[in-house]
């Protein structure tokens, strides 16, 4: 069981957010990045499933700043091969050209599994496991919070909204959009991780011209701004029940 | 893949026994008289699988592995009552409990909200999960200004290290604004690392993340090494605790002083501007790391002592007796999980107790005390009136500040 997982690194929005003179994109200067909630339980999953039956993780990052770090804690963790993806991955990367560049690099590793987190709060453009799945050509599956490998296919649990799950058996390899692993990501002692930065090592591999086409383009880029929309009603509860309903009658809600 | 090899029990046990003779004084593990003293003292000790008693006979019976099963190690608040009533001082909680949670940590058997905090600690450098950059804002508007090392460039007599909540828990920052008001009002030459600074990583040390622990000491050592300081000075007893005890172990050595000690060597200096009567029945809480487990039990009740005004009274648990505030070894980061397993508060124990000598304030001198005692004032019936305040809120108060 070859799984690969493709992750993406996000800003940290523990950090303030800063938009460049361009009007169009986060300031680069100023903006941390981190490991794409999703894409943690993507690596959990992978490394769950090596566990309970065996296998080969390969995690894929582009090289942005902080890329090294998680690379190396996936490692810690139990990935196999550590693949940093190499090319000027500005701002202006959209997932159409990402999922491009990283189903290049998937191809020849012929995986019987792709994990990759169901979103991320920096999707633009639709999220990267639907897009890979299409430039790969494989099967896909989303909201999948429970993986089972069985004979060629693997057994999933899909969450639909409204509190309803699924389980699907889709035929691999395939693609999957983890929403959970199976265990939330474990803790790695800090020791471990240093001692990866030793052992592991990270494969540089350059992709081929990133191409955008297919995604928006940003128009402009702004923080949510203040608009006096709300109307307060004041008084007695009552009192300000009576209004809420008149107003409900109003709008045709009532 | 670099998972813990499953090793045989006694292999397990035997490994884990001659690590504890690598500590201070751990060779006395050997003397343990099984007396249960140890383990009659814990404030958890009643609920925990092995306390520390119970562990050494576990390890004697080659049988280690079923400690690091139990989860009930996790409720260790590294208070040092143990090692403090030990009759053969055997070092119990830094060494045996912490090198327990060590390997509890490496098995991946560690409480959610930990986790959350080591994460944290890795990726910002502080436990709270705050922005590293915003470390210093607490500084903001306090007259004259806080100097930040990297801006002033020159030598000072203070470095003061502020530490994680002094520097970004909303209760604490106004006591690291009023010792801030203290020092200007002394004339102390003072700066502080900001941004440069990171946790001390004593809690998570103690909380079994021995390899976090030497990360954060070296970043600190780097920043520190590019100053001239003649001492450091802090409000934070486990930074106190890291920076007097820990760090020389790992080269970073620098004379240390927790800001009780050196105030109260400046009482001459202080007492003519405590010039408003704070009047009120102040108890004093003493903070496992500064008394037991550092012997700083007078300096703390001398600056009280000098506010007028103040009438100091003693609970019943007071300097080596002294109760944990629950906040130690980690456990300031699992409030859920204590909870869970105890259904009782330390915090609360000690709030009543203040409420039985009829104090109106419950003074501390550590940055966990304070939301942690405020806390337990709203949820112990009538503990509502008593007043928690750090010492340097009570001196800035009586300076008129």
């Amino acid at each position: 069981m070859h799984i690969v997982v493709p992750v993406k690194l996000v800003p940290d929005l523990v950090e303030e957010l800063v938009i460049d003179p361009s009007g169009t994109a986060l300031d680069p200067d100023t903006v941390r990045l981190q490991l794409n909630e999703f894409d943690g339980h993507a690596i959990e999953q992978a490394i769950l499933l090596k566990e309970r039956g065996g296998g080969h993780v390969t995690v894929l990052a582009p090289d942005l700043e902080g890329v090294d770090d998680v690379l190396y804690t996936a490692a810690a963790k139990g990935a196999d091969r550590l693949i940093k993806l190499c090319d000027s991955f500005g701002q202006a990367v959209n997932n159409h050209a990402m999922a491009r560049a990283v189903a290049e690099v998937i191809k020849p590793l012929q995986p019987d599994l792709v994990l990759t987190g169901v979103q991320s709060h920096s999707d633009l453009d639709g999220s990267m496991g639907p897009l890979l799945a299409g430039y790969l050509g494989l099967p896909y599956v989303g909201y999948v919070a429970g993986v089972t490998i069985g004979a060629g296919h693997a057994t999933v649990r899909k969450e639909y909204p409204g509190g309803l799950a699924a389980e699907l058996d889709v035929v691999l390899p395939a693609v999957l959009g983890i929403q959970a692993a199976d265990q939330p990501p474990r803790y790695v002692a800090f020791s471990r991780i240093r001692q990866a930065m030793k052992t592991a090592t990270i494969e540089e591999q350059t992709v081929a011209m990133l191409d955008t086409g297919g995604g928006p383009a940003v128009a402009r880029m702004y923080k949510p701004e203040v608009a006096a929309r709300a109307t307060m009603l004041d008084g007695k509860p009552d009192e300000v029940a009576d209004k809420l309903v008149a107003l409900f009658r109003e709008m045709g809600v009532l | 893949m670099m998972a813990t090899v499953p090793q045989s029990s006694a292999t397990f046990s035997k490994s884990f026994y001659a690590s504890l003779h690598e500590i201070s004084g751990g060779e006395k593990v050997r003397t343990c008289l099984q007396c249960g003293t140890c383990n009659g003292v814990c404030p958890f000790g009643y609920l925990m699988d092995y306390p520390p008693g119970k562990m050494i006979a576990a390890l004697r019976a080659q049988r280690f592995e079923r400690v690091t099963e139990a989860d009930t190690v996790w409720m260790c608040v590294s208070c040092y009552a143990c090692s403090q009533v030990c009759p053969v001082r055997i070092p119990l909680t830094a060494g045996l409990m912490t090198r327990a949670k060590e390997e509890l940590l490496l098995a991946g058997n560690i409480p959610s909200e930990l986790q959350i905090a080591l994460e944290n600690t890795q990726r910002y450098g502080n436990p709270l999960g705050e922005s590293p950059r915003k470390r210093a804002d607490w500084a903001k508007g306090v007259k004259p200004r806080v100097p930040i090392m990297s801006e002033e460039r020159r030598p000072v007599d203070v470095l003061w290290f502020v530490g994680d909540y002094g520097s970004y828990h909303p209760r604490v920052q106004p006591v690291s604004r009023a010792l801030a008001n203290v020092f200007n009002a002394l004339h102390v030459d003072f700066g502080i690392l900001g941004a440069e600074e990171v946790s001390d990583g004593d809690s998570q040390r103690l909380a079994g993340e021995r390899g976090l622990f030497e990360m954060l000491a070296a970043k600190n050592g780097r920043a520190l090494s590019q100053y001239e300081f003649k001492e450091i000075v802090t409000g934070d007893p486990h930074a106190y605790n890291a920076f007097k005890n820990e760090y020389p172990r790992l080269g970073i050595s620098y004379p240390v002083r927790h800001y009780t000690e050196f105030l109260a060597e400046r009482l001459d200096a202080l007492k003519p501007l405590l010039k408003h009567e704070v009047n009120a029945r102040v108890t004093y809480h003493d903070p496992c790391y500064l008394g037991r487990a550092n012997g700083v039990f007078e300096a703390p009740r001398q600056l009280l002592s000098a506010i007028p005004g103040v009438e100091l009274v003693e609970m019943p648990h007071n300097r080596t007796t002294s109760l944990c505030c629950g906040g130690g070894g980690g456990g300031m980061w699992m409030d859920g999980f204590q909870w869970e397993k105890a259904h009782i508060r330390l915090s609360e124990w000690r709030v009543r107790e203040a409420m039985k000598v009829g104090a109106d304030i419950l003074a501390v001198a550590c940055p966990y005390e304070a939301p942690r005692f405020e806390d337990a004032t709203k949820t112990v019936p009538g503990a509502g009136r008593l007043i928690v305040r750090d010492i340097a809120e009570l001196l800035a108060e009586a300076m008129g500040d």
